[in-house]
């Protein structure tokens, strides 16, 4: 029993990571529609670069936080303005496939400067676990499913009453009412595209601070499709019960198989035959909007 | 392919449906089949061998861009259904059947299982299809994997050369004229595909799948023949695939060969036979002209070779992104422009 509750614990702390980046997911494709298949490699480079900034530049963790988060917002405006901004009417595959190009590029070029081992973060947290229910729990475990609760909070509170954030969703909602009531589209583009580089360098600062950093960190934004698909690609209550759903899943289907039948490695596959099971029986999730076509 | 001159002087349907429409055309191609049969006697083994990878992959592009860009269901998952196709050719052969039943076994169990998958086709669309065939992708993998009674797992699976009436196609050269042989038909059959009724129905359903439907064209049926046809000849290619390389392992087949077949009918041109073909051609050959202008580099930058495998997917993502941006109907139109070009040369109209 003990071992199924760390199973669920642990799954809940990597759950809060993939809804995190399926937060930066989600904000995306509300917005602008896009899928971006890249978020998993937003993650891996604002981890990088946080990691540069703290161990090689010596920089005090808390100021190399801020300078990451900066640059990914350098980065997002570069990737919509350069890439993203000429698709805008291009075909959904087009679009698809520009973003993996985007990830293909990103994964190399943190492998050209610092290489494919895995790179540890200094202790930032006391390394002492604090006790829950008889259970050990590390201190960064906390702080990681803190900070992305306080992040979703923030989040739907901007959505919620910012006037930024009602014009994002009525952006989402129909690009060319919220054109003709003086949004501009493409401030609200880049808008969405920097605060889900934001996040998603949250994230990977985190789970540098959790296991390490490596160039496999990438594989990440695969397992974010099915937490957004089961929570509904475009909303933001969806992207965070996904994940953790899909965390705390994958986590005891792992378990269960180990325990069970002996198999390894069933964590890398069993999140994605829940999502072909969803797919097949909800396809837009337990919150997504359903696209209803009539003739 | 139509080298035909200007104005249209067809007297017969027939010769205006035909697939070869002009004997300049006819002559062409001849000429180039016979380049292609002498190319083994005349470039070495290296050679050969890009050569056959090439001619693999034009099989794979090819089946990728009958179902993604004729009937418009996009697949991440392509990668799998060759390596199903690979898998199930090496595992046939290596029981014991002949090298013609194994390949066409290999793509038969390909083509089920691309059907089974092809299934949530029918209420899935655009993105959420996408999707899922990225889990048809790596559920796959995991089964290759894992598997390992079948597949040998993360060890491989050797398979024997092929051998056709005690014939071994035991070196590139002569293996590649199989190949050659293979690849042909294969083309053959998705250009003659694409004038059949299934492929009017098909370009129906990419164009405004609910149209399709009121015209009385069946989706489900039509989609699922399309994911079947697509990873028969998707399964083809990998046993070709595993009876040329003789060795086969997991990760050959990993979301990245899914990624570099999207990547050719992208730059070669979506909905176009030829376009797979030049995408084809273009992907394979990427990576070998970095090698050669790394080497020649090597002498000015010695540390280069250190970041070449990570340059190499870089220099891919780039070439994907900016086609997309540029020249987002692929090296296809550039042919065209061209042939246009020398059709009413001097003039510029």
């Amino acid at each position: 029993m003990e071992y199924y509750l760390q199973l669920i614990i642990n799954g809940l702390v990597v759950g809060s990571i993939y809804s995190l980046v399926a937060l930066g997911f989600v904000i995306i494709f509300k917005a602008t529609k896009v899928v971006n298949f890249a978020q998993g490699e937003l993650v891996m480079v604002g981890a990088y670069v946080c990691f540069a900034l703290t161990v090689q530049f010596q920089l005090p963790f808390f100021a190399s936080f801020l300078l990451t988060l900066a640059f990914s917002i350098v980065l997002a405006t570069a990737v919509e303005r350069l890439i993203l901004r000429p698709l805008i009417g291009e075909p959904i595959i087009s679009v698809i496939m520009v973003t993996i190009g985007l990830s293909s590029m990103l994964k190399s070029f943190v492998q050209m400067v610092w290489g494919t081992q895995i790179q540890v973060f200094p202790a930032i947290l006391p390394q002492e676990p604090y006790m829950l229910l008889g259970l050990p729990i590390a201190p960064v475990y906390v702080a990681a499913f803190g900070l992305s609760a306080l992040l979703f909070g923030v989040f739907s509170l901007f959505f919620k009453f910012s006037s930024l954030g009602i014009a994002m969703r009525a952006t989402a909602f129909d690009q060319q009412a919220a054109q003709s009531m003086g949004i501009g589209i493409k401030s609200i583009f880049a808008l969405s595209w920097c605060i889900a580089a934001v996040v998603s360098s949250i994230g990977g600062i985190i789970l540098g601070n959790i296991n390490g950093i490596n160039a496999q960190l990438g594989h990440l934004g695969l397992k974010v499709f099915p937490a957004v698909i089961l929570g509904g690609l475009d909303s933001l209550l969806g992207a965070a019960l996904g994940g953790l759903i899909i965390g705390v899943l994958e986590n005891i289907c792992e378990g269960a198989a180990k325990d069970l039948l002996g198999l390894g490695g069933f964590k890398e596959v069993a999140s994605f035959l829940i999502l072909v099971v969803i797919l097949m029986v909800k396809p837009y999730g337990l919150f997504g909007t359903k696209e209803i076509e009539r003739v | 392919m139509s080298m035909h001159k200007c104005g249209l002087f067809y007297t017969t349907y027939a010769a205006e449906d035909g697939l070869f429409r002009s004997r300049f055309q006819k002559l062409c191609l001849g000429l180039f089949l016979a380049a292609l049969l002498a190319v083994p006697q005349l470039v070495d083994s290296y050679a050969v061998s890009i050569l056959n990878l090439i001619l693999i992959a034009v099989i794979g592009a090819v089946s990728l861009n009958l179902l993604t860009g004729m009937c418009g269901q996009m697949s991440l998952g392509h990668g799998a259904f060759v390596g199903v196709g690979a898998y199930g050719a090496a595992i046939l052969s290596n029981a014991g059947a002949p090298f013609v039943a194994a390949l066409l076994g290999g793509g038969a169990i390909s083509a089920m299982v691309g059907m089974v998958f092809g299934i949530p086709s029918l209420r899935l669309k655009g993105i959420y299809l996408a999707i899922s065939t990225l889990a048809a992708q790596l559920i796959l993998e995991y089964v290759f994997l894992h598997a390992s009674s079948l597949t040998g797992g993360a060890n491989g699976l050797p398979v024997d050369p092929p051998q056709i009436l005690g014939f071994a196609f035991d070196t590139d050269g002569r293996i590649f004229y199989l190949i050659l042989a293979v690849t042909v038909l294969c083309v053959l059959a998705v250009t003659n595909v694409s004038r059949t009724r299934h492929g009017r129905a098909f370009v129906a359903i990419r164009d405004y799948h609910q149209s399709a439907e009121n015209v009385g064209v069946n989706l489900f049926a039509y989609k699922l023949q399309a994911f079947g046809l697509s990873s028969f000849l998707a399964g083809v290619a990998g046993g070709l695939w595993s009876h040329y390389t003789m060795y086969i392992t997991p990760e050959q087949f990993s979301m990245g060969l899914s990624i570099s077949y999207l990547a050719m009918i992208i730059i070669g041109g979506m909905g176009s036979v030829i376009g797979s073909i030049f995408g084809a051609v273009f992907i394979t050959l990427l990576p070998e002209m970095l090698n050669l202008l790394i080497s020649s580099l090597g002498g000015i930058a010695p540390d280069l070779s250190a970041v070449i495998v990570p340059m190499k997917e870089g220099v891919f993502g780039l070439m994907l992104v900016l086609f997309l941006i540029f020249e987002p109907e692929g090296l296809a139109r550039k042919w065209r422009l061209t042939k246009a070009y020398w059709k009413l040369y001097p003039f510029a109209y």
